[in-house]
Protein backbone atom coordinates (compact mmCIF):
# COMPACT_ATOMS: atom_id res chain seq x y z
CA UNK A 1 0.00 0.00 0.00
CA UNK A 2 3.03 2.16 -0.58
CA UNK A 3 1.57 5.77 -2.01
CA UNK A 4 4.49 5.75 -3.99
CA UNK A 5 3.49 2.97 -6.11
CA UNK A 6 0.26 4.50 -6.84
CA UNK A 7 2.05 7.83 -8.40
CA UNK A 8 4.49 6.20 -10.12
CA UNK A 9 1.24 3.97 -11.61
CA UNK A 10 -0.83 6.95 -12.67
CA UNK A 11 0.93 7.85 -16.06
CA UNK A 12 0.65 4.46 -17.31
CA UNK A 13 -3.07 4.33 -16.44
CA UNK A 14 -3.77 7.72 -17.93
CA UNK A 15 -1.90 6.81 -21.48
CA UNK A 16 -4.00 3.89 -21.66
CA UNK A 17 -6.83 5.69 -20.79
CA UNK A 18 -6.29 8.16 -23.66
CA UNK A 19 -5.31 4.82 -25.77
CA UNK A 20 -8.91 3.08 -24.90
CA UNK A 21 -10.33 6.49 -24.96
CA UNK A 22 -10.00 6.41 -29.11
CA UNK A 23 -11.84 3.08 -28.66
CA UNK A 24 -14.42 4.80 -26.55
CA UNK A 25 -15.28 7.68 -29.11
CA UNK A 26 -15.86 4.75 -31.43
CA UNK A 27 -18.29 3.44 -29.44
CA UNK A 28 -19.78 6.63 -28.61
CA UNK A 29 -20.70 6.77 -32.55
CA UNK A 30 -22.52 3.45 -32.97
CA UNK A 31 -24.05 3.58 -28.93
CA UNK A 32 -24.79 7.67 -28.87
CA UNK A 33 -25.07 8.57 -32.70
CA UNK A 34 -26.61 5.45 -34.09
CA UNK A 35 -27.73 3.94 -31.12
CA UNK A 36 -26.68 0.65 -31.63
CA UNK A 37 -25.08 -1.45 -29.55
CA UNK A 38 -22.00 -3.14 -31.31
CA UNK A 39 -20.49 -6.01 -30.00
CA UNK A 40 -17.67 -5.71 -33.33
CA UNK A 41 -15.24 -3.99 -31.09
CA UNK A 42 -14.16 -7.19 -29.17
CA UNK A 43 -12.69 -8.33 -32.15
CA UNK A 44 -11.65 -5.34 -34.01
CA UNK A 45 -9.99 -3.95 -31.86
CA UNK A 46 -7.57 -7.08 -31.69
CA UNK A 47 -7.56 -6.64 -35.89
CA UNK A 48 -6.29 -3.46 -35.55
CA UNK A 49 -3.49 -4.41 -32.85
CA UNK A 50 -2.71 -7.58 -35.36
CA UNK A 51 -3.08 -5.39 -38.64
CA UNK A 52 -0.53 -3.01 -36.99
CA UNK A 53 2.15 -4.98 -35.65
CA UNK A 54 2.11 -7.48 -38.20
CA UNK A 55 2.92 -4.81 -40.75
CA UNK A 56 5.43 -3.45 -38.94
CA UNK A 57 7.36 -6.85 -38.11
CA UNK A 58 6.96 -6.33 -41.91
CA UNK A 59 9.48 -3.42 -41.92
CA UNK A 60 6.60 -0.97 -42.08
CA UNK A 61 6.41 2.39 -41.15
CA UNK A 62 4.15 2.76 -38.34
CA UNK A 63 2.09 5.46 -40.02
CA UNK A 64 1.28 3.02 -43.05
CA UNK A 65 0.80 0.61 -40.07
CA UNK A 66 -1.82 2.29 -37.99
CA UNK A 67 -3.71 3.30 -41.71
CA UNK A 68 -3.82 -0.16 -42.22
CA UNK A 69 -5.33 -0.58 -38.71
CA UNK A 70 -7.47 1.37 -39.58
CA UNK A 71 -8.94 0.15 -43.13
CA UNK A 72 -8.87 -3.60 -41.34
CA UNK A 73 -11.59 -1.68 -38.64
CA UNK A 74 -13.13 -0.42 -41.17
CA UNK A 75 -13.88 -3.77 -43.14
CA UNK A 76 -15.19 -4.95 -40.16
CA UNK A 77 -17.87 -2.61 -39.35
CA UNK A 78 -18.45 -3.42 -43.08
CA UNK A 79 -19.60 -7.04 -42.44
CA UNK A 80 -21.25 -6.84 -39.22
CA UNK A 81 -23.13 -3.50 -42.01
CA UNK A 82 -23.84 -5.80 -44.02
CA UNK A 83 -24.80 -8.69 -41.94
CA UNK A 84 -27.30 -5.80 -40.18
CA UNK A 85 -28.69 -3.82 -43.12
CA UNK A 86 -28.28 -6.43 -46.37
CA UNK A 87 -29.42 -9.53 -44.40
CA UNK A 88 -31.53 -8.32 -41.82
CA UNK A 89 -30.05 -9.92 -38.26
CA UNK A 90 -30.60 -7.41 -35.68
CA UNK A 91 -27.60 -4.89 -34.94
CA UNK A 92 -26.31 -7.11 -31.41
CA UNK A 93 -26.10 -10.22 -33.69
CA UNK A 94 -24.28 -8.74 -36.41
CA UNK A 95 -21.74 -7.56 -34.06
CA UNK A 96 -21.42 -11.33 -31.95
CA UNK A 97 -21.23 -12.97 -35.60
CA UNK A 98 -18.51 -10.62 -37.00
CA UNK A 99 -16.65 -10.35 -33.70
CA UNK A 100 -16.32 -14.52 -33.31
CA UNK A 101 -15.71 -15.03 -36.99
CA UNK A 102 -12.65 -11.95 -36.44
CA UNK A 103 -11.21 -14.29 -33.68
CA UNK A 104 -10.20 -16.80 -36.65
CA UNK A 105 -9.01 -13.92 -39.16
CA UNK A 106 -7.01 -12.58 -35.93
CA UNK A 107 -5.09 -15.79 -35.11
CA UNK A 108 -4.68 -15.99 -39.23
CA UNK A 109 -3.23 -12.15 -39.38
CA UNK A 110 -0.83 -13.11 -36.26
CA UNK A 111 0.10 -16.59 -36.75
CA UNK A 112 -0.17 -17.67 -33.46
CA UNK A 113 -2.11 -15.94 -30.45
CA UNK A 114 0.48 -13.36 -29.34
CA UNK A 115 3.15 -11.23 -31.62
CA UNK A 116 5.15 -9.37 -29.81
CA UNK A 117 7.00 -6.53 -31.30
CA UNK A 118 10.27 -4.79 -29.55
CA UNK A 119 10.35 -1.02 -28.82
CA UNK A 120 14.48 -1.05 -29.46
CA UNK A 121 13.97 -2.45 -32.90
CA UNK A 122 10.74 -0.51 -33.97
CA UNK A 123 10.72 2.76 -34.47
CA UNK A 124 7.21 2.74 -32.11
CA UNK A 125 4.89 5.62 -31.96
CA UNK A 126 3.60 4.74 -28.35
CA UNK A 127 4.83 2.51 -25.48
CA UNK A 128 5.27 2.19 -21.80
CA UNK A 129 8.31 2.68 -22.08
CA UNK A 130 7.59 6.33 -23.40
CA UNK A 131 5.91 7.61 -20.21
CA UNK A 132 9.18 8.61 -18.41
CA UNK A 133 12.72 9.55 -18.91
CA UNK A 134 11.67 10.66 -22.55
CA UNK A 135 11.86 13.75 -24.34
CA UNK A 136 8.73 15.50 -23.94
CA UNK A 137 7.58 15.17 -27.72
CA UNK A 138 8.38 11.28 -27.32
CA UNK A 139 5.75 11.01 -24.91
CA UNK A 140 3.04 8.51 -24.93
CA UNK A 141 0.55 10.47 -23.11
CA UNK A 142 1.30 13.55 -25.38
CA UNK A 143 1.55 11.98 -28.45
CA UNK A 144 -2.38 10.06 -28.12
CA UNK A 145 -3.19 13.48 -26.70
CA UNK A 146 -2.83 14.69 -29.95
CA UNK A 147 -3.80 11.97 -31.98
CA UNK A 148 -7.23 12.42 -30.04
CA UNK A 149 -7.45 15.96 -30.45
CA UNK A 150 -7.22 15.24 -34.46
CA UNK A 151 -9.64 12.54 -34.38
CA UNK A 152 -12.32 14.54 -32.39
CA UNK A 153 -11.38 17.78 -34.59
CA UNK A 154 -12.07 15.31 -38.04
CA UNK A 155 -15.08 13.99 -36.48
CA UNK A 156 -16.59 17.75 -35.45
CA UNK A 157 -15.77 18.41 -39.01
CA UNK A 158 -17.31 15.51 -40.70
CA UNK A 159 -20.93 15.37 -38.52
CA UNK A 160 -21.43 18.96 -39.38
CA UNK A 161 -21.04 17.96 -43.32
CA UNK A 162 -24.35 16.82 -45.30
CA UNK A 163 -23.08 13.35 -45.23
CA UNK A 164 -22.39 13.29 -41.52
CA UNK A 165 -25.67 14.99 -40.78
CA UNK A 166 -27.74 11.98 -42.54
CA UNK A 167 -25.93 9.45 -39.69
CA UNK A 168 -27.35 11.21 -37.02
CA UNK A 169 -30.42 11.66 -38.35
CA UNK A 170 -30.59 7.84 -39.12
CA UNK A 171 -29.66 7.26 -35.30
CA UNK A 172 -32.62 9.37 -33.74
CA UNK A 173 -35.34 8.96 -36.45
CA UNK A 174 -34.85 6.97 -39.02
CA UNK A 175 -38.07 6.72 -40.00
CA UNK A 176 -38.15 10.58 -40.36
CA UNK A 177 -34.39 10.11 -42.11
CA UNK A 178 -35.78 8.17 -44.81
CA UNK A 179 -38.60 9.97 -45.46
CA UNK A 180 -36.14 13.19 -46.10
CA UNK A 181 -34.28 10.44 -48.61
CA UNK A 182 -31.54 9.58 -46.72
CA UNK A 183 -30.48 5.81 -47.12
CA UNK A 184 -30.29 4.05 -43.81
CA UNK A 185 -28.81 1.39 -44.75
CA UNK A 186 -25.97 2.96 -45.94
CA UNK A 187 -25.55 5.72 -42.72
CA UNK A 188 -25.91 2.78 -40.68
CA UNK A 189 -22.89 0.38 -42.61
CA UNK A 190 -20.97 3.93 -42.70
CA UNK A 191 -21.34 4.59 -39.17
CA UNK A 192 -20.66 1.28 -38.27
CA UNK A 193 -17.17 1.31 -40.40
CA UNK A 194 -15.78 4.73 -39.05
CA UNK A 195 -16.69 3.53 -35.20
CA UNK A 196 -14.52 0.43 -36.00
CA UNK A 197 -11.84 1.80 -37.90
CA UNK A 198 -11.83 3.92 -34.39
CA UNK A 199 -11.52 0.94 -32.58
CA UNK A 200 -9.05 -0.91 -34.59
CA UNK A 201 -6.74 2.24 -34.50
CA UNK A 202 -6.47 2.05 -30.70
CA UNK A 203 -6.11 -1.55 -30.76
CA UNK A 204 -2.86 -0.82 -33.17
CA UNK A 205 -1.81 1.64 -30.54
CA UNK A 206 -2.31 -0.36 -27.56
CA UNK A 207 -0.70 -2.93 -29.00
CA UNK A 208 2.76 -0.85 -29.67
CA UNK A 209 1.76 0.45 -26.53
CA UNK A 210 1.99 -2.79 -24.34
CA UNK A 211 4.77 -4.18 -26.99
CA UNK A 212 2.51 -6.96 -28.53
CA UNK A 213 -0.61 -8.27 -29.89
CA UNK A 214 -2.77 -10.44 -28.41
CA UNK A 215 -5.85 -12.95 -29.69
CA UNK A 216 -7.41 -11.54 -25.98
CA UNK A 217 -6.70 -8.56 -26.15
CA UNK A 218 -10.21 -7.35 -27.10
CA UNK A 219 -12.02 -9.22 -24.70
CA UNK A 220 -14.67 -7.20 -23.20
CA UNK A 221 -13.59 -3.72 -25.07
CA UNK A 222 -17.53 -2.88 -25.38
CA UNK A 223 -18.05 -3.28 -21.48
CA UNK A 224 -14.94 -0.11 -21.28
CA UNK A 225 -16.41 1.57 -24.09
CA UNK A 226 -19.70 1.76 -22.68
CA UNK A 227 -18.02 2.52 -19.05
CA UNK A 228 -16.01 5.73 -20.48
CA UNK A 229 -18.68 6.65 -22.48
CA UNK A 230 -21.22 7.08 -19.38
CA UNK A 231 -18.64 8.12 -17.24
CA UNK A 232 -17.54 11.42 -19.37
CA UNK A 233 -21.24 12.05 -19.76
CA UNK A 234 -22.02 11.50 -16.12
CA UNK A 235 -18.82 13.98 -15.32
CA UNK A 236 -19.22 16.56 -17.90
CA UNK A 237 -22.75 16.48 -19.06
CA UNK A 238 -24.05 19.59 -17.60
CA UNK A 239 -20.62 21.39 -18.78
CA UNK A 240 -20.07 19.86 -22.30
CA UNK A 241 -22.51 20.85 -25.05
CA UNK A 242 -21.18 20.86 -27.90
CA UNK A 243 -20.61 17.69 -29.83
CA UNK A 244 -16.89 18.39 -30.04
CA UNK A 245 -16.48 18.65 -26.32
CA UNK A 246 -18.94 15.29 -26.15
CA UNK A 247 -16.52 13.43 -27.56
CA UNK A 248 -13.64 14.69 -25.70
CA UNK A 249 -15.79 14.02 -22.30
CA UNK A 250 -15.52 10.42 -23.66
CA UNK A 251 -11.97 10.49 -23.84
CA UNK A 252 -11.89 11.95 -20.46
CA UNK A 253 -14.14 9.13 -19.55
CA UNK A 254 -12.01 6.36 -20.53
CA UNK A 255 -9.14 7.71 -18.75
CA UNK A 256 -11.00 8.20 -15.07
CA UNK A 257 -12.23 4.96 -15.40
CA UNK A 258 -8.76 3.81 -15.75
CA UNK A 259 -7.33 6.13 -13.23
CA UNK A 260 -9.98 4.35 -10.83
CA UNK A 261 -9.16 1.17 -11.81
CA UNK A 262 -5.51 1.69 -11.07
CA UNK A 263 -5.85 2.68 -7.43
CA UNK A 264 -8.56 -0.50 -7.19
CA UNK A 265 -5.78 -2.78 -7.90
CA UNK A 266 -3.25 -0.44 -5.91
CA UNK A 267 -5.46 -0.92 -3.28
CA UNK A 268 -5.08 -5.15 -3.95
CA UNK A 269 -8.04 -6.71 -5.29
CA UNK A 270 -8.52 -9.54 -6.66
CA UNK A 271 -7.29 -9.25 -10.19
CA UNK A 272 -9.50 -12.17 -11.00
CA UNK A 273 -12.52 -9.86 -9.85
CA UNK A 274 -12.01 -6.96 -12.24
CA UNK A 275 -13.94 -8.30 -15.15
CA UNK A 276 -16.96 -8.94 -12.99
CA UNK A 277 -16.42 -5.73 -11.12
CA UNK A 278 -16.65 -3.93 -14.67
CA UNK A 279 -19.44 -5.47 -15.27
CA UNK A 280 -21.08 -5.18 -12.59
CA UNK A 281 -20.20 -0.91 -12.59
CA UNK A 282 -21.43 -0.50 -16.20
CA UNK A 283 -24.49 -2.59 -15.70
CA UNK A 284 -25.52 -0.17 -12.54
CA UNK A 285 -24.56 3.11 -14.67
CA UNK A 286 -26.69 1.84 -17.46
CA UNK A 287 -29.74 0.88 -14.87
CA UNK A 288 -29.30 4.46 -13.56
CA UNK A 289 -31.35 6.95 -16.24
CA UNK A 290 -33.88 4.29 -16.40
CA UNK A 291 -34.67 4.04 -12.33
CA UNK A 292 -34.61 7.59 -12.15
CA UNK A 293 -37.05 7.59 -15.02
CA UNK A 294 -38.80 5.04 -13.18
CA UNK A 295 -38.67 5.74 -9.66
CA UNK A 296 -37.43 9.27 -9.06
CA UNK A 297 -39.02 11.17 -11.80
CA UNK A 298 -42.29 13.61 -11.46
CA UNK A 299 -45.72 12.50 -12.43
CA UNK A 300 -45.19 14.99 -15.79
CA UNK A 301 -47.74 14.28 -18.53
CA UNK A 302 -45.63 12.38 -21.39
CA UNK A 303 -45.47 13.15 -25.12
CA UNK A 304 -45.16 16.88 -26.33
CA UNK A 305 -48.73 17.91 -27.68
CA UNK A 306 -48.95 21.76 -26.57
CA UNK B 1 -49.18 13.38 -61.13
CA UNK B 2 -50.34 10.44 -59.28
CA UNK B 3 -51.46 7.23 -61.08
CA UNK B 4 -52.26 4.23 -58.39
CA UNK B 5 -52.98 1.55 -60.41
CA UNK B 6 -54.56 -1.69 -59.03
CA UNK B 7 -52.53 -2.07 -56.17
CA UNK B 8 -53.19 -4.75 -53.07
CA UNK B 9 -51.46 -5.49 -50.58
CA UNK B 10 -52.22 -8.10 -47.37
CA UNK B 11 -49.96 -8.31 -44.07
CA UNK B 12 -48.67 -11.22 -42.80
CA UNK B 13 -50.14 -13.79 -45.66
CA UNK B 14 -50.72 -17.16 -44.48
CA UNK B 15 -51.27 -16.37 -40.59
CA UNK B 16 -54.12 -16.34 -38.64
CA UNK B 17 -53.27 -12.00 -38.62
CA UNK B 18 -54.05 -11.89 -42.56
CA UNK B 19 -55.26 -9.18 -43.38
CA UNK B 20 -55.62 -7.68 -46.84
CA UNK B 21 -55.63 -4.07 -46.23
CA UNK B 22 -55.83 -2.95 -49.94
CA UNK B 23 -58.01 -4.68 -52.52
CA UNK B 24 -57.01 -3.75 -56.09
CA UNK B 25 -57.29 -0.31 -55.34
CA UNK B 26 -56.92 2.47 -58.14
CA UNK B 27 -56.34 6.40 -58.00
CA UNK B 28 -55.17 8.75 -60.10
CA UNK B 29 -54.45 12.78 -58.95
CA UNK B 30 -54.16 15.58 -61.44
CA UNK B 31 -51.71 18.27 -60.98
CA UNK B 32 -52.41 20.83 -58.47
CA UNK B 33 -55.34 17.96 -57.02
CA UNK B 34 -56.04 18.59 -52.93
CA UNK B 35 -57.58 15.72 -52.30
CA UNK B 36 -59.05 14.81 -48.59
CA UNK B 37 -59.07 10.75 -47.76
CA UNK B 38 -61.64 9.39 -45.17
CA UNK B 39 -62.89 6.26 -43.83
CA UNK B 40 -62.99 3.87 -40.80
CA UNK B 41 -60.66 2.40 -38.86
CA UNK B 42 -58.79 -0.44 -40.76
CA UNK B 43 -60.29 1.18 -44.22
CA UNK B 44 -56.64 1.52 -45.74
CA UNK B 45 -56.21 4.97 -45.76
CA UNK B 46 -52.85 5.11 -43.75
CA UNK B 47 -51.90 1.85 -46.02
CA UNK B 48 -52.51 3.82 -49.22
CA UNK B 49 -50.30 6.47 -48.32
CA UNK B 50 -47.24 4.01 -47.44
CA UNK B 51 -47.93 2.04 -50.37
CA UNK B 52 -47.24 5.20 -52.13
CA UNK B 53 -44.15 6.59 -49.90
CA UNK B 54 -42.93 3.01 -50.37
CA UNK B 55 -42.56 2.13 -46.72
CA UNK B 56 -42.66 -1.88 -48.04
CA UNK B 57 -43.54 -2.93 -51.35
CA UNK B 58 -47.09 -3.71 -52.70
CA UNK B 59 -48.02 -7.19 -53.59
CA UNK B 60 -49.64 -6.36 -56.70
CA UNK B 61 -50.33 -3.13 -59.15
CA UNK B 62 -48.04 -0.12 -60.28
CA UNK B 63 -47.39 3.36 -58.70
CA UNK B 64 -46.40 5.85 -60.69
CA UNK B 65 -45.19 9.67 -59.56
CA UNK B 66 -45.10 12.47 -62.40
CA UNK B 67 -44.88 9.54 -65.01
CA UNK B 68 -42.15 7.86 -63.15
CA UNK B 69 -42.52 3.85 -62.03
CA UNK B 70 -41.56 4.07 -58.29
CA UNK B 71 -43.34 0.84 -57.91
CA UNK B 72 -39.41 -0.65 -57.09
CA UNK B 73 -38.19 1.94 -55.52
CA UNK B 74 -37.22 2.15 -52.21
CA UNK B 75 -38.54 4.68 -49.50
CA UNK B 76 -35.84 7.13 -49.78
CA UNK B 77 -35.43 7.00 -52.95
CA UNK B 78 -38.94 7.63 -53.62
CA UNK B 79 -38.77 10.71 -51.10
CA UNK B 80 -37.40 12.56 -53.87
CA UNK B 81 -41.00 13.16 -54.92
CA UNK B 82 -42.59 13.26 -51.38
CA UNK B 83 -42.97 14.99 -48.68
CA UNK B 84 -44.85 13.45 -45.70
CA UNK B 85 -46.18 14.46 -42.61
CA UNK B 86 -46.94 11.85 -40.33
CA UNK B 87 -50.00 11.55 -37.51
CA UNK B 88 -47.54 11.15 -34.60
CA UNK B 89 -45.46 14.82 -34.10
CA UNK B 90 -42.27 12.47 -32.92
CA UNK B 91 -42.07 10.74 -36.56
CA UNK B 92 -41.45 13.45 -38.56
CA UNK B 93 -38.36 15.37 -37.32
CA UNK B 94 -34.87 14.29 -35.74
CA UNK B 95 -35.69 15.15 -31.75
CA UNK B 96 -31.90 15.08 -30.61
CA UNK B 97 -31.05 18.20 -33.43
CA UNK B 98 -31.54 21.24 -34.11
CA UNK B 99 -34.64 22.97 -35.95
CA UNK B 100 -32.10 24.40 -38.44
CA UNK B 101 -30.52 20.99 -38.69
CA UNK B 102 -33.84 19.29 -39.01
CA UNK B 103 -34.55 21.98 -41.54
CA UNK B 104 -31.50 21.51 -43.56
CA UNK B 105 -31.68 17.83 -43.76
CA UNK B 106 -35.13 18.51 -45.63
CA UNK B 107 -33.76 21.13 -47.86
CA UNK B 108 -31.73 18.33 -49.06
CA UNK B 109 -34.43 15.83 -49.68
CA UNK B 110 -33.03 13.89 -52.92
CA UNK B 111 -29.73 14.83 -53.51
CA UNK B 112 -26.57 13.63 -52.50
CA UNK B 113 -25.18 14.08 -49.33
CA UNK B 114 -22.00 15.12 -49.56
CA UNK B 115 -19.09 16.47 -47.80
CA UNK B 116 -20.00 19.98 -47.57
CA UNK B 117 -21.00 21.50 -44.87
CA UNK B 118 -24.40 20.61 -43.58
CA UNK B 119 -26.08 24.10 -43.30
CA UNK B 120 -24.92 27.18 -44.62
CA UNK B 121 -25.42 31.09 -43.66
CA UNK B 122 -27.77 31.70 -46.80
CA UNK B 123 -29.77 28.52 -45.69
CA UNK B 124 -30.39 30.34 -42.18
CA UNK B 125 -31.98 33.07 -43.42
CA UNK B 126 -34.63 31.46 -45.06
CA UNK B 127 -35.40 29.29 -42.67
CA UNK B 128 -35.63 32.47 -40.22
CA UNK B 129 -37.77 33.62 -42.81
CA UNK B 130 -39.88 30.94 -43.20
CA UNK B 131 -39.87 29.64 -39.96
CA UNK B 132 -41.46 33.21 -38.97
CA UNK B 133 -44.28 32.40 -41.21
CA UNK B 134 -45.56 30.22 -38.88
CA UNK B 135 -46.03 32.62 -36.31
CA UNK B 136 -44.68 30.67 -33.96
CA UNK B 137 -42.07 32.22 -32.87
CA UNK B 138 -39.38 29.42 -33.94
CA UNK B 139 -37.26 31.75 -35.99
CA UNK B 140 -35.47 32.74 -32.84
CA UNK B 141 -34.80 29.44 -31.66
CA UNK B 142 -32.83 28.13 -34.94
CA UNK B 143 -30.56 26.12 -32.86
CA UNK B 144 -32.88 24.81 -30.29
CA UNK B 145 -33.12 20.92 -30.32
CA UNK B 146 -36.78 19.87 -31.74
CA UNK B 147 -37.44 17.27 -28.69
CA UNK B 148 -37.94 20.73 -27.04
CA UNK B 149 -41.05 21.54 -29.10
CA UNK B 150 -44.54 21.05 -28.18
CA UNK B 151 -46.64 18.61 -31.19
CA UNK B 152 -48.02 21.34 -32.86
CA UNK B 153 -44.83 23.04 -33.27
CA UNK B 154 -43.34 19.52 -33.99
CA UNK B 155 -46.28 18.86 -36.47
CA UNK B 156 -45.72 22.67 -38.16
CA UNK B 157 -41.82 22.31 -38.36
CA UNK B 158 -42.40 18.79 -40.12
CA UNK B 159 -44.92 20.29 -42.74
CA UNK B 160 -42.69 22.90 -43.66
CA UNK B 161 -39.95 20.21 -43.75
CA UNK B 162 -42.06 18.62 -46.27
CA UNK B 163 -42.84 21.39 -48.08
CA UNK B 164 -39.34 23.12 -47.96
CA UNK B 165 -37.85 21.68 -51.26
CA UNK B 166 -41.48 21.56 -53.28
CA UNK B 167 -42.63 18.29 -53.27
CA UNK B 168 -44.46 16.80 -56.60
CA UNK B 169 -47.13 14.99 -53.97
CA UNK B 170 -47.19 15.84 -50.75
CA UNK B 171 -48.73 13.45 -47.94
CA UNK B 172 -50.61 13.91 -45.02
CA UNK B 173 -51.46 11.82 -42.71
CA UNK B 174 -54.01 12.66 -40.06
CA UNK B 175 -51.19 15.19 -39.27
CA UNK B 176 -53.36 16.90 -37.02
CA UNK B 177 -55.42 14.45 -35.41
CA UNK B 178 -52.76 14.12 -32.02
CA UNK B 179 -52.97 17.67 -31.46
CA UNK B 180 -55.93 19.59 -29.24
CA UNK B 181 -58.65 21.46 -31.42
CA UNK B 182 -56.93 24.71 -31.19
CA UNK B 183 -53.53 23.52 -32.12
CA UNK B 184 -55.22 21.52 -34.90
CA UNK B 185 -57.18 24.06 -36.26
CA UNK B 186 -53.80 26.55 -36.49
CA UNK B 187 -52.18 23.37 -38.40
CA UNK B 188 -54.63 23.20 -40.79
CA UNK B 189 -54.43 26.68 -41.39
CA UNK B 190 -50.94 26.21 -42.34
CA UNK B 191 -51.73 23.45 -44.23
CA UNK B 192 -53.91 25.15 -46.46
CA UNK B 193 -51.77 28.34 -46.81
CA UNK B 194 -48.33 26.11 -48.03
CA UNK B 195 -50.61 23.95 -50.19
CA UNK B 196 -52.32 26.97 -52.07
CA UNK B 197 -49.28 29.19 -52.16
CA UNK B 198 -47.40 26.27 -53.71
CA UNK B 199 -50.52 24.63 -55.49
CA UNK B 200 -48.83 21.50 -54.19
CA UNK B 201 -50.78 18.11 -55.03
CA UNK B 202 -52.15 16.78 -51.94
CA UNK B 203 -53.41 14.15 -50.15
CA UNK B 204 -54.33 14.26 -46.60
CA UNK B 205 -55.98 11.78 -44.56
CA UNK B 206 -58.46 13.04 -41.77
CA UNK B 207 -61.02 12.07 -39.34
CA UNK B 208 -62.82 15.04 -39.36
CA UNK B 209 -65.44 15.13 -42.19
CA UNK B 210 -66.21 18.62 -41.24
CA UNK B 211 -62.22 19.48 -42.37
CA UNK B 212 -62.90 16.59 -45.26
CA UNK B 213 -65.67 18.64 -47.06
CA UNK B 214 -64.26 22.10 -46.44
CA UNK B 215 -60.48 21.74 -47.46
CA UNK B 216 -59.56 20.53 -50.72
CA UNK B 217 -61.17 20.18 -54.37
CA UNK B 218 -61.91 16.21 -54.12
CA UNK B 219 -62.89 13.92 -51.31
CA UNK B 220 -62.44 10.30 -51.25
CA UNK B 221 -64.06 7.88 -49.01
CA UNK B 222 -62.62 4.62 -48.46
CA UNK B 223 -63.50 1.23 -46.84
CA UNK B 224 -62.61 -2.12 -46.77
CA UNK B 225 -59.32 -1.47 -48.58
CA UNK B 226 -61.05 0.34 -51.35
CA UNK B 227 -62.39 3.68 -52.56
CA UNK B 228 -66.21 3.41 -52.09
CA UNK B 229 -66.84 7.43 -53.03
CA UNK B 230 -64.90 10.05 -55.02
CA UNK B 231 -66.75 13.09 -55.01
CA UNK B 232 -65.20 16.80 -56.50
CA UNK B 233 -65.43 20.13 -57.44
CA UNK B 234 -68.88 21.58 -57.40
CA UNK B 235 -70.33 18.50 -56.14
CA UNK B 236 -67.95 18.27 -53.26
CA UNK B 237 -68.39 21.83 -52.10
CA UNK B 238 -72.40 21.04 -51.70
CA UNK B 239 -71.42 18.21 -49.60
CA UNK B 240 -73.17 18.17 -45.99
CA UNK B 241 -71.50 15.75 -43.47
CA UNK B 242 -74.95 13.93 -43.63
CA UNK B 243 -74.69 13.87 -47.20
CA UNK B 244 -71.42 11.74 -46.06
CA UNK B 245 -72.22 9.44 -43.49
CA UNK B 246 -75.57 8.15 -45.94
CA UNK B 247 -73.46 7.88 -48.84
CA UNK B 248 -71.34 5.33 -46.72
CA UNK B 249 -74.25 3.21 -45.42
CA UNK B 250 -75.00 2.85 -49.02
CA UNK B 251 -71.92 2.11 -50.41
CA UNK B 252 -70.62 -0.33 -47.71
CA UNK B 253 -73.82 -1.23 -46.80
CA UNK B 254 -73.14 -0.65 -43.18
CA UNK B 255 -73.91 2.14 -40.54
CA UNK B 256 -70.79 4.68 -40.53
CA UNK B 257 -70.54 4.34 -36.53
CA UNK B 258 -67.04 5.40 -36.15
CA UNK B 259 -66.59 6.97 -32.52
CA UNK B 260 -64.29 9.18 -33.77
CA UNK B 261 -66.00 10.26 -37.01
CA UNK B 262 -69.52 10.92 -35.16
CA UNK B 263 -67.34 13.49 -32.69
CA UNK B 264 -65.66 15.33 -35.37
CA UNK B 265 -69.49 16.21 -37.00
Amino acid sequence: MNIMSLVNALPGAAAQGLIWGIMAIGVYITYRILDIADLTVDGSLCTGGAVCIMMMLKGNNVWVSMAAAFGAGMAAGLVTGLLHTFMGIPAILSGILTQLGLWSVNLKIMGKANQAINVDKYQLLVSLRFIKNVPFYKNTILVVALITVVLIVILYWFFGTELGCSLRATGCNDKMARAQGINTDFSRVLALMISNGLVALSGGLLAQYQGFADINMGRGAIVIGLAAVIIGEAVFSRIFHNFGLKLLAVSFGSIIYYLVLQVVIWRGIDTDLLKLLQAAVVAVFLAIPVWQERYFSKPVKKGGNS
Amino acid sequence: MLEVKNISKTFNPGTVNEKQALKGLSLTLRDGDFVTVIGGNGAGKSTMLNAIAGTWKVDEGQILIDGVDVTKYPEHKRAVFLGRVFQDPMNGTAATMGIEENLALALRRGDKRTLRIGINKEERKLYRDMLAKLGLGLENRLTSKVGLLSGGQRQALTLLMATLKKPKLLLLDEHTAALDPKTAAKVLETTESIVNQDRLTTLMITHNMRDAIHIGNRLIMMNNGRIIYDVSGEEKAKLTVEDLMHKFAEASGEEFANDRMMLAR
